[in-house]
């Protein structure tokens, strides 16, 4: 069931709140939607490709191009010498090489680019360079990084109360750890740039990316030039998922050097296996709790140690970290609280955004602490949740952000009741005690995830909005689109605003020339921020419209009214284009930026206190899965969601944001493992390895319904974010299995399960939980047989 | 020279490589873009075509991955991307074919990248089926093409929307009239590049002669292995001898003295009546790659790529087949699993091709169970794949054969698992016996899909599923429990 209708009293509007269909849809499904390697590469245009390092750590001895540069098509072959700026695309702090030239820090980083006249061309030479390298041993695990205090960025804690001492005192004690792999964003479309030089000595560069502004800063240092003799467009992404924030920057900026260096226009195109194994991915963990807690297994104290593989630079590791720590309260209050942040160097590619940007990580200790929690006492793990959630009185969170929004209770009630928990526990019980091979496990968990990036100055957007003189409305805005349908949105938003039908605006590329210093459309932000910078100009030309036409027609302003396409005032009625042209006539602006910086927020990292979150966005989902013992063999059969995004804008988009979500969130614990060999290479290296879900993978009965509840903060239309809060749905999956390995021990011992729970770590938990069982309760022939 | 169709214009083709893939000369040299390429392996679906071609009188059409597909391969055949889709070159929502309206109507896209593909996947469905064929038809039409924004659920309402609409076929008729009154069977048709060839052969007497003057030639099927080479290490082609349009190797026959798969036959084409014969082993194809694999993809291609990990070869081997391989001086018979030396090398010779496979009339008394051990259900490759045959006579084991892929360097058999059940009865203990040997038969590997000890425990636990999945009912002595066959399994999750 997928519930697109919503019924809110409160809410009357014309475009807002409507399940229109994606703005590319028809284009998408005809194939005349352009991605940037669809687009026609002027003549004379140029491929580069790079020469990629094939040991992880070490330093580099001597480099022999002849071969490459005799191969056919090759017409330049690029260095770190030949980078006229900054050799350095750190997207805030240094230390991510754009070419190295003499120390190797991960397996595949890239050390020269060739330039050819075809793709097939520049990859072919790029195999024939011959490079000497002095190797030495990759630093690859965890917990030498930990040990050695091996960090990328310093470590960082918040703290309530006092965990350590409190903890002391607790009558119950548990302490556990928890392995998270990784995730490949795995966007279908791999990453990709192209850069033409234009006539000033700047460059044009078209790239598939979430944060053009950073592209164009990034371009501009590499090449030495001001921001503004660099303009980048991107029209559409095919997929990001974070894996194109700054992901997409080393590409655009050898393109743009290759382009420097030749004149001509040249694309840069990572082939899937090289994408795998070059750019940065969801951060692994490591993380480790101690938990108090008393007979009813409310929670006295926690102290949670989350370690982030970092790969061999800081990128945006600094906030991901952090936002885990952010995250391993989710839903519950611990009175004392410790959360500490590692953030560890090993030597692998560096790892960047993902999709909940650390929280997803941070979350599944939380998680797991509720699970032990009610395993240690005997009790069901939803009751546990439900004692340990947030609610007035018990509010503080570990970096003293007052949580004042309580739905998560009445959430959960209504999943508990219309998805009937209790009765499917007991049957589930049942079934379990007498199926020896299939284990059936049920777990529902919340999602409470924070709004804003927790950067302060990145919650800001602006926009334009132009009205032309027969009523056609264009929008620009720095969020980028990549599927989510933020164009979608932020059409609806501006048609709202003058009451006029969303196909009457268009919203197309984003570009650095239009919209200026824009964030990158992460954090779940692309809609509160783009769309209300797109209100605010929208509003501001209405304001002169409606101010135009009470002098023009002498009316009271109050009488002046936008309703469907058309604009009433007194007994009059003209259209939304006769309007718009007679303001033309009458010599009145129809043009205007707007600007949106988001109210409340601040954060001292120093003392890990403050409000980072504008609000929280919430999500309860209950799972149903199933394991064969046997194999480890495991299938989600039944999800129910609720989610809470506020008044939705476009309740199909925030469905189809929350079904996708959930299911990249299921992927990631559940079939995405990402292996590296022993040297530090990547053996997950493509699609033929890494499995992120199929379409049999999609649960049978998989019902999501949106909760009906506005956004008490003064959001765009009181809407709420929805890309990255429902991917952690998906732990549910996780907990649904350990609640099926459980049941081997009667639900007495809570089976350590690290993630991704592949069928090899299942069958090897299952194991672990039949020789505890074993142990601690053989059983008998007879008892068999009475089963 | 190849002649085929490309949507509705009839195309003549002679210098080009011949490991140029379908996707490449549709994007680079054809400048059709709305194909995408996802991840030029044949795993993500984004690059997906339909291929008709014309059988028994009529025009048949199917999925397939325009990254594996070498473009020579597509003589006379009609070749259809998403830009023939619907009605016009830059349609409006009512120009759409019923397909592409269901996807829009259903919020099936996201960022569009992956949707050109799936909707060439379900137009292979919809011509392939008048009315909705059920949630298995479109999950096995769809396995192999990957959403990364959906999750599916608005992907399979589309499928089914697709059916409620009006039907809507296109007019192909005036387009494969004019390519079929073109083909001339006279000269074996190619491509050249260089010296580079790209061939052709009709039958099979061409093919050994081209094999024969040619012994360095590369034999090529459904290319859905070997275009890896091109597309992923780089590798430069020699000349390629396509065995695709081989008629001889295009057949399938069964009657009481066995089967003969002829060994282009692509899976999709004998699937259906081999599974007649041998139902248990359905599963087995349905999850032998994706359907654009198997509507490609070839038993001659499997086993004489002679890779550890393909699925067709331990069922063969548990099912006694044997191989035939045809060369200048005739035809030879040999078990298939004394074909297999070591990891892929083969008992072929240099001027011989695989031209098919024999597998005796099925005993009467058989049990046969496949199974196959994946992180995910569609579209991956086995961790464990394994193959049981046993005839009883009176519920004691006189035949048995037990082949695994994925635990050695070839498929293989396991010998002291066989031993163990021949001449013993039916029972839990029996098999969990012969179970416990298999590490003898095997050391595999621990690799990227598992591990050496995984590999081992679940091969041996697979006894005791097959064990309760054959006999457990019947077994009424055993002092454990017996429970239903319906619980030995997860559940598909979309089903």
């Amino acid at each position: 069931m997928r519930h697109f209708e919503i019924n809110k009293t409160e809410l009357k509007t014309s475009q807002v709140g409507k399940s229109i269909k994606h703005e590319s849809a028809v284009k998408q499904v005809s194939g005349t939607a352009h991605y940037i390697d669809d687009k026609p590469h002027p003549s004379g245009g140029l491929h580069g490709y790079p020469v990629l390092s094939n040991i992880s750590c070490g330093r580099i001895v001597s480099i022999d191009t002849r071969e490459a540069e005799h191969s056919e098509g090759v017409v330049k072959i690029l260095s770190a010498a030949d980078i006229p700026g900054e050799n350095d695309v750190g997207p805030v702090f240094k230390g991510d090489i754009l070419l190295a030239d003499d120390k190797i820090d991960y397996h595949s980083q890239p050390i020269l680019l060739v330039v050819a006249d075809s793709y097939e061309a520049a990859r072919k030479a790029a195999q024939l360079v011959k490079i000497e390298y002095k190797t030495e041993k990759p630093q690859l695990d965890i917990a030498t990084a930990i040990n050695n205090k091996d960090w990328v960025r310093p470590p960082q804690v918040m703290s309530l109360g006092d965990a350590e001492a409190e903890l002391a005192k607790s009558k119950h004690k548990l302490n556990g750890q928890l392995t998270i792999g990784g995730q490949e964003h795995f966007y279908l479309e791999g990453q990709i740039s192209t850069a033409t030089p234009t006539e000033d000595g700047g460059m044009f560069v078209q790239c598939s990316t979430q944060n053009p502004t950073e592209i164009q800063h990034t371009v501009a240092k590499v090449l030495n030039r001001p921001f503004n003799f660099i303009t980048v467009e991107m029209r559409r992404m095919g997929g990001g998922f974070g894996g194109k924030e700054t992901q997409a920057a080393p590409w655009a900026a050898l393109a743009s050097v290759a382009a420097l260096h030749t004149g001509k226009s040249v694309k840069i195109r990572l082939a899937r296996a090289d994408d795998f194994k070059i750019t940065g991915k969801r951060h692994p963990f490591f993380n480790t709790y101690q938990v108090g807690f008393d007979d009813d297994g409310l929670i006295e104290a926690a102290n949670i140690e989350v370690n982030g593989y970092c790969g061999y630079s800081p990128d945006l590791s600094d906030s991901i970290v952090e936002r885990a720590q952010f995250h391993a309260d989710n839903a519950y209050y611990y009175p004392n609280a410790k959360i500490t942040g590692n953030r560890c160097r090993v030597n692998t590619v560096s790892h960047t955004a993902y999709r909940g940007f650390g929280g997803p990580q941070g979350m599944m200790t939380a998680e797991q602490l509720m699970d032990d929690i009610a395993y240690y006492l005997g009790k069901d793990p939803l009751d546990i949740r439900k004692l340990n959630l947030y609610r007035p009185g018990r509010d503080t969170t570990p970096y003293h952000q007052t949580v004042e929004q309580f739905i998560m209770q009445d959430m959960i009630e209504q999943v508990e009741e219309k998805a009937q928990y209790w009765q499917r526990i007991s049957q589930i019980k049942a079934f379990n005690q007498s199926s020896p091979f299939i284990k059936k496990g049920l777990a529902l968990t919340p999602v409470k995830f924070g709004i804003s990036f927790t950067v302060q100055h990145l919650n800001q957007a602006g926009a334009l909005v132009l009205i032309y003189t027969d009523g056609s409305i264009h929008v620009n805005h720095g969020g980028t689109e990549m599927g989510q349908g933020l164009n979608t949105k932020v059409a609806q938003i501006v048609a709202e605003a003058f009451s006029v039908d969303s196909e009457t605006v268009l919203v197309n590329a984003t570009r650095t020339d239009k919209v200026p210093n824009t964030s990158p459309t992460a954090a779940s932000s692309g809609t509160d921020l783009n769309g209300m910078a797109a209100l605010n100009a929208a509003n501001t030309i209405k304001q002169r419209l409606v101010e135009f036409i009470s002098r023009h027609f002498e009316v009271e302003l109050a009488k002046i009214k936008f309703v469907d396409n058309q604009v009433c005032f007194g007994e009059q009625t003209l259209s939304f284009a006769e309007v718009v042209n007679l303001a033309y006539i009458n010599r009145i602006s129809l043009s205007s930026n707007g600007f949106y910086s988001t109210p409340k927020i601040h954060f001292d990292k120093e003392k890990g206190t403050g409000h980072p979150f504008f609000y929280f966005a919430h999500g309860v989902a209950l799972a149903e899965v199933e394991i064969d013992t046997l194999t480890g063999e495991n299938t989600t059969t039944r999800i129910d969601i609720l989610h809470d995004v506020g008044n939705s804008i476009n309740p199909a988009l925030d469905i189809g944001q929350i079904e996708g979500a959930f299911i990249q969130g299921m992927g990631w614990l559940t079939t995405e493992d990402l292996k590296w060999n022993q040297d530090g290479s990547l053996a997950s290296f493509g699609p033929a390895t890494y499995k992120i879900p199929a379409v049999g993978d999609t649960p049978a009965e998989f019902n999501v319904e949106l909760y009906d509840s506005a956004n008490p903060e003064t959001s765009v239309f009181r809407s709420k974010a929805v890309g990255e809060p429902p991917f952690m749905l998906g732990i549910s999956v996780w907990s649904a299995i350990r609640n099926a390995i459980a049941s081997i021990t009667g639900y007495q011992y809570a089976p350590d399960l690290d993630a991704p729970a592949t069928p090899e770590v299942i069958l090897a938990a299952v194991e672990k939980a039949q020789a505890w069982q074993n142990e601690h309760n053989p059983l008998t022939t007879e008892d068999l047989q009475d089963a | 020279m190849i002649q085929f169709l490309l949507n509705q214009d009839l195309i003549k083709l002679e210098a080009v490589a011949p490991s140029l893939s379908i996707l490449d000369w549709l994007r680079i040299k054809k400048g059709k873009t709305g194909t995408k390429e996802g991840c030029a392996s044949g795993d993500c679906g984004a690059c997906t075509v339909i291929v008709g071609d014309k059988k028994q009188g009529r025009w048949q059409y199917k999925s397939i991955n325009a990254c594996l597909m070498l473009v020579g391969s597509l003589h006379g055949k009609h070749l259809v991307t998403i830009e023939a889709v619907s009605k016009t070159d830059f349609p409006q929502l009512e120009d759409l074919h019923p397909v592409q309206k269901a996807m829009v109507e259903c919020h099936g896209s996201q960022c569009g990248f992956c949707t050109p593909g799936i909707i060439m996947s379900m137009l292979a469905l919809y011509l392939n089926h008048q009315t909705y064929p059920g949630k298995l038809a479109a999950i096995h039409a769809l396995g192999g093409n990957l959403c990364r924004c959906t999750g599916y659920s608005p992907i399979l309402k589309a499928v089914e929307k697709c059916f409620e609409y009006p039907r809507a076929d296109h007019d192909w008729q005036s387009a494969t009239q004019l390519l079929e009154n073109k083909l001339i069977q006279s000269a074996t048709p190619f491509l050249v590049e260089q010296t580079r060839h790209f061939y052709l052969p009709q039958n099979l007497a061409e093919l050994v002669r081209l094999r024969a003057e040619m012994p360095n030639t590369r034999l090529v099927a459904g290319a859905t292995d070997l275009s890896l080479e091109f597309s992923q290490q780089l590798k430069e082609s020699s000349s390629l001898i396509s065995l695709t349009q081989c008629q001889e190797l295009l057949s399938f026959q069964s009657d009481q003295s066995g089967i003969f798969i002829g060994a282009a036959t692509p899976y999709s084409e004998f699937v259906g009546e081999f599974c007649k014969i041998y139902p248990e082993a359905s599963e087995l194809f349905e999850r032998l790659g994706s359907c654009q694999v198997r509507n490609a993809g070839t038993l001659g291609g499997s086993i004489g790529n002679a890779s550890p990990i393909g699925d067709p070869a331990p069922l063969l081997i548990a099912l006694n087949a044997s191989i035939e391989l045809t060369g200048k001086k005739g035809k030879r018979q040999l078990p298939l699993d004394e074909y297999f030396i070591a990891y892929k090398t083969t008992q072929l010779a240099d001027d011989e091709v695989i031209s098919g496979f024999y597998i005796p009339p099925r005993p009467a008394n058989l049990t046969l169970a496949c199974h196959k051990i994946s992180k995910r259900i569609e579209d991956d490759i086995s961790a464990v794949c394994l193959v049981l045959a046993l005839s009883t006579d009176d519920s004691q084991i006189n035949h048995a054969r037990v082949a695994l892929g994925g635990m050695a360097a070839i498929p293989a058999r396991a010998k002291q698992v066989e031993q163990a059940l021949l001449g013993q009865t039916t029972s839990l203990v029996t098999f969990q016996t012969a179970a416990s040997l298999i590490h003898q038969d095997f050391s595999p590997l621990s690799d990227v899909r598992a591990s050496s000890d995984y590999r081992i425990k679940v091969s041996e636990n697979l006894f005791t599923r097959i064990w309760h999945e054959n006999f457990g009912r019947i077994d009424t002595q055993a002092q454990s429990l017996t429970i239903q066959p319906s619980a030995t399994r997860v559940n598909h999750a979309a089903l």
